[in-house]
């Protein structure tokens, strides 16, 4: 049963509609309104205000701005998600877009026009918007040092020191950011599009100075995430604010144009890449440096350089990295956080060294594989690159790559296969599941682990009619609500690992405490609950922090995969069209091999479009993003997905936790941009450092070799 | 420096409400509505009916697919009121959980979603599809225009490339979509 | 979106009345490009004027062999139509590869032709931008202007016109017929339709206020090899880069273009007459097309994009006519 590829038990629900995503909730009762207006500049301050238009505009109810917004707790650390995040707090503008309005009208229409309406003038302050303005030099970040890389670069012998660059990423997953929030008898329900509902409810909380047994927050079904959804934004704390002032409840949606500004985005960064080998390709030093962007008072880094610390054995590492603190909105969390921009450079630089020393990149990357975390110097539990990178390159039929890059064509197509490593850390947090046997035969799961398209619903039934002997269709999965029991929902790829393990072990009590009372012989498990509970029972499973865990120190956590692509490039306009794609992954064991294909597919399709088609850079002088819709920042469409096949490893990795379960939906993001970008390098024979690989970006290489 | 943002002292009148009658999966609905109510927002805060999902609000993603009198269009960028006497069909007329429409159940056995906001987009949009590619309508692929456009994987994704899935569901979407055409085309 | 009032027309000539009549009127057709700059504030229309039931959806053979195109003949239909299909080949596949199956479904002939720039500065009202707000200026010079103009543009703009349809009726030669509100009606060359921005970039076509697209015109069809090369960042679904339009005879086992427009890189299809007709290499065509080309620093790789996608184009027009 676990493991098996089971239809979505939300499935039904999604393809006919009536799965309700925040916005289309119907629970509060006819809503009110609110619309978001944002700042017109980068950086400034707010000089006036006239929103005597806006308030006697048809069907408003409230016009609000930093002047008269309800009092909030103040924010003392934007980075943490359990903190105030209060919104339309004085005449600061700190990056563009930042709200500095909020209308609430009776419909939609007009607050829409109401909040055009709001007057603002600014006294406009000059912004640093280029990654390279706001960079402290010498201050170096999450650091990791071993051995002398200078050194091992200097003896060679053969080298490789590349500058590599990654633009800014937008999660947008396709439920615009939401929130329906209704105040009731001095209770606060929110709905709310959200990632980990147990951290908002806290932020929220501090924020409306509430006490959080006053707030329910529920976030039934997600529209995606990626990273979008995990901190509190102004749609949330606008919302409650406003039901609570007007006693009605409160809908508001970020507009798309809004979600690239009011919610936090990737990083861009910049990577400078040394590596040294001896001349049969063995690593002597990995040195990676990237510097990322941070909003000021903000604490994220994202990662970049932290991509090779086990990727590769090599004596001599030195990963840091510096950052830049800039006038734009927050760098979050988006899928892959530093290994979606760190493998694709990385591993691109990998293939510059194979290039060099004249070695095919599957046997580079072979020699190099470790056993040991080289830098915690702890085994590597369910180290499985090996097997990923000779499965798929037996799969994929590597061997018949272009030996010489640019010498293969079909008709207007240069053709190219490349191949990339995948690693991502495997984390535990603490999660609590309740798991209850209900005397007229059913099994209810609840936990406030959300279902962002993760399949959590599915994979929960799956794991608790396993561990009770019943069939997935006795159970009810409840899931996000903060009346539920606590977790730290879906992000980091650690949901399903934690919920899956913690429904097990309250599955494993409940039968404990029948087989204590009935014996272990029984056979009807709801006629022992009959007999011996007939109220029913319950039982509660938990996993630990990661850091509690001494799993984790005693071995190196990891999930691992490759990727092959194989690339047209167009020989004359220099249109990349990726034609067919494969990875293999170790993660452990499946919960649910549908769900998590899906899952993989997903994750490499974004690997593609990072090398081929998404980023996006502030105006050097406005703060403002231009390509911010979804005609400008391109993701990929039907037509730039061919058919790709997600490969499994059959996997079980007892380091991890009793069901061998690990995490999966970030790896296939990890290093398959690097594939796509080195299958390009293959076609063409031209290296591009600065993703994506667009037109602009190869056609000069490509031009200049005729 | 200090500049004025761009929005003109101005003040706003109240939108004359206007009357439409269209009918929605088969029902009849009469409404009295602001001008500006798109085809989207009337289906969602008016009528309730929320299967069809709003993703960008600028005919950029194909969230709102529906179909009026038989062709699928983007209902945000249609007014409410353009829609006098119109036949629209719904995600919600499709099928129901109980009864699932062909492609409904192909999108669930293919794990054609993840999220399923995307979904019921899709599923409007494939239907459509395979309406036109069946009705000889040509698309960007089709190699002969004078011929009768084939039903395969590239004319598909070509044809539903206003569909935009973050989840990436695009393999499995087609695959959805081609099990149609096998049992229907 | 600001409050508007709405009314159906009953005639062409009525709905060019009640738009000359109500200040701040506008014609809405398919509502794909005004609705979505309504909702942005960037066109504020108080009020509007349906013309979609006006019976201006045919496509008519002229007298003398050509075709009358309706305004309102949707963008499928267009593309879907047999006549279009096999003596027009380039304004299928033009239409074709623009917008998606829904959008084109809606997208009419009139509203394709007068939809308006994607410039990203016009995009986002917290910026200066003379197409949008007269006098404020371009933030897209100096800004981020990898798909804007090389040719034809001015000081005060770089924009580009989006539209593929457009290149395709250039190419072919359309005419664009308009009503105006006494019921005059005028036919304009779609080579005098656009105008260059100049210090006025927010007037874009001759088209007087209240004047109404009734239909485009083309002329006999030119036979040869007809050719429509989107060139864009993803496979489909987006704007081009550089499209090249382009119609080849064969002479003596030769290729001569006869005709030839660009998309993505003027405010108008882009047709340089003088480099049609003649033999001449794509490198001789190119310089004249690319006369006086004044890219930026972020779209200069259109030149070079210019002269490749033409040869292949070429090359590609003289391997179809072989055959
Ligand atoms: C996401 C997206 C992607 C797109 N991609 C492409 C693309 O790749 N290629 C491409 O070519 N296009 C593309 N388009 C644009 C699309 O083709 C246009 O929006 C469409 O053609 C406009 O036609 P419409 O009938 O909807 O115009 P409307 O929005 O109704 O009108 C546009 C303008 O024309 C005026 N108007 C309309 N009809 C008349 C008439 N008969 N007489 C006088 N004035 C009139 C209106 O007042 C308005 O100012 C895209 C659009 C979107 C939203
Ligand atoms: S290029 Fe034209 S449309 Fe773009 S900002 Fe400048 S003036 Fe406006
Ligand atoms: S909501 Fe209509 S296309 Fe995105
Ligand atoms: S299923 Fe999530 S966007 Fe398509």
């Amino acid at each position: 049963m676990i493991g098996e590829g089971i239809n979505r038990t939300d499935g039904p629900l999604k393809v006919t509609g009536g799965a309700t995503y925040t916005a289309d909730r119907q629970d509060a009762g006819a809503p009110l309104y609110g619309v978001i207006r944002g700042a017109g500049i980068g950086k400034g301050r707010i000089t006036f205000i006239d929103t005597r238009a806006a308030e006697v505009a048809p069907g408003v109810q409230v016009v609000w701005t930093y002047r008269n917004a309800p009092a909030q707790a103040p924010a003392r650390d934007y980075a943490d998600l359990n903190d105030a995040h209060p919104q339309l707090v004085g005449d600061r503008v700190d990056h563009y877009g930042a709200p500095v309005a909020f209308v609430v009208a009776n419909s939609f229409e007009e607050a829409r026009a109401a909040a055009g309406l709001v007057e603002i003038g600014y006294d406009v302050a000059s912004g640093a918007y280029e990654l390279d303005q706001g960079v402290q030099p010498g201050a170096w970040h999450n650091v990791s040092a071993f051995g002398d890389v200078d050194k091992a670069m200097a003896e060679g012998p053969v080298t490789v020191e590349a500058d590599y660059s990654t633009p800014y990423h937008f999660a947008q997953p396709m439920e615009p950011n939401a929130c329906l929030a209704s105040w009731h008898d001095g209770h606060l329900t929110v709905y709310l599009a959200a990632q980990m509902i147990s951290q908002l409810i806290e932020g929220l909380a501090a924020t409306l100075k509430l006490d959080q047994k006053h707030i329910t927050v529920d976030s039934a079904f997600v529209g995606g995430g990626f990273g979008s959804k995990i901190a509190l934004h102004a749609e949330a704390v606008l919302a409650s604010l406003a039901t609570m002032a007007l006693h009605r409840p409160v809908k508001v949606l970020l507009t798309r144009r809004q979600i690239f500004t009011i919610v936090g985005h990737r990083a861009a960064s910049h990577s400078r890449i040394r590596l040294a080998a001896t001349p049969d390709g063995r690593l002597t030093a990995i040195g990676h440096d990237a510097t990322v962007q941070t909003f000021r008072g903000g604490d994220w880094t994202e990662g970049v350089a932290t991509v090779s610390r086990a990727l590769y054995a090599a004596p001599n590492r030195l990963t840091r990295h510096a950052r830049s603190e800039l006038d734009l909105g927050t760098a979050e969390p988006v899928r892959g956080p530093g290994e979606l921009p760190g493998l694709m450079v990385f591993e691109s630089a990998i293939d510059e060294l194979a290039e060099k020393l004249d070695m095919d990149p599957v046997e580079l990357r072979l020699r190099n594989d470790t056993a040991v975390d080289p830098e915690r110097k702890i085994p590597l539990s369910g180290r499985r690159l090996a097997d990923c990178l000779r499965e798929g390159a037996k799969r994929f039929g590597w061997d018949n790559r272009p030996a010489v890059p640019g010498s293969r064509r079909d008709g207007r197509w240069l053709i190219g296969y490349g191949v990339a490593s995948s690693i991502r850390g495997h984390f535990q947090s603490a999660a609590e599941v309740s798991v209850r046997l209900l005397p007229e035969g059913r099994v209810v799961v609840t936990s406030d682990m959300t279902d962002l398209g993760t399949g959590t619903y599915t994979i929960v039934a799956q794991v608790a009619a396993a561990a009770l002997g019943v069939p997935v269709s006795q159970v009810t999965v409840e899931l996000a609500s903060t009346d539920h029991p606590s977790s730290m929902g879906s992000g980091g790829s650690w949901g399903a690992a934690n919920t899956s393990v913690a429904t097990d072990r309250a599955c494993q009590s409940l039968r404990d405490q029948i087989a204590a009372v009935a014996g272990t012989g029984y056979n009807d498990l709801f006629a022992e609950l009959r007999r011996h509970f007939p109220r029913g029972l319950e039982a509660t499973g938990k996993t630990l922090e990661s850091r509690d865990d001494p799993n984790y120190r005693r071995y190196s956590q990891f999930t691992y995969g490759a990727s092959f692509a194989e690339v047209g490039v167009d020989a004359d306009t220099g249109e990349v069209r990726l034609r067919r794609m494969l990875g293999v992954f170790s993660a452990g064991r499946i919960l649910n091999a549908k769900t998590a294909r899906s899952q993989l597919i997903g994750g490499m399709t974004w690997g593609v479009s990072a090398a081929l088609h998404e980023g996006s850079y502030p105006d050097p002088r406005h703060g403002n993003w231009p390509k911010g819709d979804l005609a400008e920042y391109l993701l990929p469409v039907h037509a730039d997905i061919p058919d790709i096949e997600a490969i499994m490893l059959d996997d079980f990795d007892e380091h991890a936790n009793h069901l061998g379960v690990k995490g999966i939906g970030e790896l296939g993001a990890g290093g398959t941009g690097g594939s796509v970008a080195n299958a390009v390098y293959n076609a063409t024979g031209v290296r591009v450092r600065d993703f994506p690989i667009t037109i602009a970006n190869l056609l000069p290489g490509l031009a200049a070799r005729g | 420096m200090t500049i004025a943002q761009d929005s003109p002292a101005r003040s706003e009148t109240s939108a004359a409400a206007c009357s439409v009658t269209f009918s929605v999966n088969g029902r009849t609905s009469s409404l009295v509505l602001d001008p500006r109510v798109t085809l989207l927002d009337v289906l969602r805060e008016h009528l309730h009916l929320t299967g069809t999902k709003k993703g960008c609000d600028q005919g950029q993603c194909g969230a709102c697919t529906v179909m009026v009198n038989g062709r699928r269009i983007n209902s945000c960028l249609t007014l409410a009121l353009m829609h006098e006497g119109d036949e629209i069909t719904t995600i919600e007329g499709l099928g129901s959980p109980e009864a699932l429409h062909p492609l409904q159940k192909a999108f669930l056995d293919h794990d054609g979603f993840q999220c399923g906001y995307c979904t019921p987009g899709q599923i409007i949009s494939a239907v459509a599809v395979l309406e036109e590619i069946g009705a000889g309508v040509p698309s960007h692929v089709t190699a002969d225009l004078n011929g009768a456009p084939p039903a395969t994987d590239e004319e598909i994704r070509e044809r539903m490339s206003g569909n935009l899935c973050r989840c990436s569901a695009y393999p499995n979407i087609i695959a959805a979509i081609r099990d149609m055409v096998e049992d229907h085309v | 979106m600001r409050a508007f009032t709405y009314e159906r027309a009953g005639s062409p000539a009525a709905a060019a009345a009640a738009v000359a009549t109500q200040p701040g009127a506008k014609f809405i057709a398919g509502g794909t490009n005004l609705l979505d700059l309504m909702k942005l504030e960037i066109e504020v229309p108080t009020h509007l004027v349906d013309v979609n039931r006006l019976g201006l959806d045919l496509i008519e053979t002229t007298p003398d062999g050509g075709l009358k195109i309706g305004a309102l003949v949707r963008n499928t239909d267009l593309a879907a139509d047999m006549r279009v299909r096999s003596d027009y080949p380039l304004l299928a596949r033009a239409v074709l590869s623009g917008a998606s199956g829904q959008l084109r479904n809606k997208a009419t002939t009139g509203g394709n032709l007068l939809q308006r720039t994607r410039c990203p500065y016009f995009y986002n009202t917290d910026m200066p931008c003379n197409k949008r707000k007269p006098g404020s200026g371009c933030a897209a010079m100096g800004g981020l202007s990898h798909n804007l103009a090389i040719v034809g543009a001015s000081d005060a703009c770089i924009a580009t016109h989006p539209s593929d349809m457009a290149v395709a009726l250039r190419a072919l030669d359309a005419t664009v017929e308009t009503v105006a509100a006494d019921g005059s009606e005028r036919h304009t060359p779609l080579a005098d339709f656009y105008r260059s921005p100049g210090e006025t970039p927010h007037i874009e076509t001759v088209l007087r206020a209240a004047e109404m697209i009734t239909s485009v015109t083309l002329p006999q069809p030119l036979g040869g090899v007809q050719i429509y090369r989107k060139v864009r960042e993803r496979a489909s679904f987006a704007f081009a880069t550089v499209s090249v339009a382009m119609v080849a005879g064969s002479v003596d086992g030769d290729i001569r273009v006869d005709r030839l427009a660009f998309g993505g890189l003027a405010h108008k299809p882009w047709r340089v007459e003088a480099a049609e007709g003649a033999a001449r290499s794509a490198e001789a065509i190119a310089d004249i097309v690319l006369a006086g080309a004044k890219p930026t620093a972020d779209n200069a790789y259109k030149l070079p994009l210019v002269r490749r996608t033409l040869a292949a184009v070429i090359a590609q027009a003289k391997s179809e006519s072989a055959r």
